[in-house]
């Protein structure tokens, strides 16, 4: 228990990961909500990431994790930015709302 | 080692318990603030695991930008969140099984993963010689340089994409157009007219 090993890392990314697919079912209708479900999901695999870098000894899991980082800071501004032309538009973030792209 | 444990133990409970907060809170400014907290505590682990950089860079940016940039889109939008909390039961049975399938079939990975007794790290992390920002430094300008250029091409993209998404052109603004002024000619606006005595002039507009 004391000896803190690559498995406690797992299972904290694993749980994270988790709890952020679990958001993304429970909120269905608050689309904020979803996207920091995302970026929960996108954290749970940079601790993944860094902690099989850590073990391994080899520093490459800790690079690939900058670009998750970068991949993660991208999508959260354009899906802000999508959401905010979505409010202007139709007055409400409802995800039942988005519907236009169906024809 | 047992100090060690104990702050380990303290931070991965705090990034699981901000975290179920952050998807089951009411109010989405909370949310945010405890999606603060969670990447705080996960950036402490990092430098925990000694990954001093990528701790620093996930504070600057997933605190400094994301959470911010999430902050000001919830004070921005001015609707009653609670009504969007609305069938939150209804979705718990479902999202509950499916969550739980996923975590017993990662709970099951993590713990019957066993890496090849031959592994030898290409690229060992920051030994006695180089820190661990060194190392990444060492490598990311050499071997991963096109990754890196594609990273802040992705960058600048969803900048130019951002903006291009939310500028709005206002109509009531009367804006300077160059283009319009200066392909004016003497035509368009001056006309001489030779005015009869006594008859006036008819302005057609």
């Amino acid at each position: 228990m004391t000896e803190i090993g690559l498995t406690h890392y797992l299972f904290l990314s694993v749980i994270i990961f988790t709890i952020g697919v679990v958001g993304i079912f429970l909120n269905r209708k608050n689309v904020i909500v979803i996207l920091m479900s995302v970026e929960l999901i996108l954290i749970s695999v940079n601790i993944n990431l860094v902690s099989f870098s850590v073990y391994l000894n080899d520093i490459v899991g800790q690079i690939f994790t900058m670009f998750v980082l970068t991949v993660a800071a991208a999508e959260a501004a354009i899906g802000l930015a999508i959401l905010v032309v979505f409010f202007r538009n139709k007055g409400s973030i409802h995800v039942d709302d988005i519907n236009s792209l169906k024809g | 080692m047992l100090a060690h444990a104990i702050v380990f133990y303290f931070f991965a409970f705090v990034t699981i318990a901000s975290s179920i907060m952050v998807i089951s809170t009411k109010n989405t400014v909370h949310a945010v603030f405890l999606l603060i907290l969670d990447f705080v505590s996960v950036s402490c682990l990092f430098i925990m695991l000694g990954a001093e950089f990528l701790g620093m860079i996930t504070l600057i940016v997933y605190v400094g930008a994301v959470a911010v940039l999430f902050l000001f889109v919830v004070m921005m939008i001015n609707i009653d969140f609670t009504e969007l909390k609305s069938g939150f039961l209804n979705y718990m049975p479902f999202g509950l099984l499916v969550g739980l399938v996923i975590l017993i079939e990662l709970g099951m990975m993590a713990v019957s993963w066993k890496y090849k007794p031959d592994f030898i790290a290409k690229n060992p992390t920051s030994s006695a010689a180089t820190s661990n920002t060194e190392s990444i430094g060492l490598l990311i300008y050499t071997d991963y340089i096109f990754f890196f250029q594609l990273a802040g091409f992705i960058l600048l993209v969803a900048m130019i994409g951002a903006i291009v998404l939310t500028f709005r052109r206002k109509d009531s603004l009367r804006r300077q157009d160059i283009t319009k002024q200066v392909s004016r000619e003497r035509e368009d606006s001056v006309e001489l007219i030779e005015v009869i005595s006594s008859k006036g002039v008819k302005i057609n507009d």
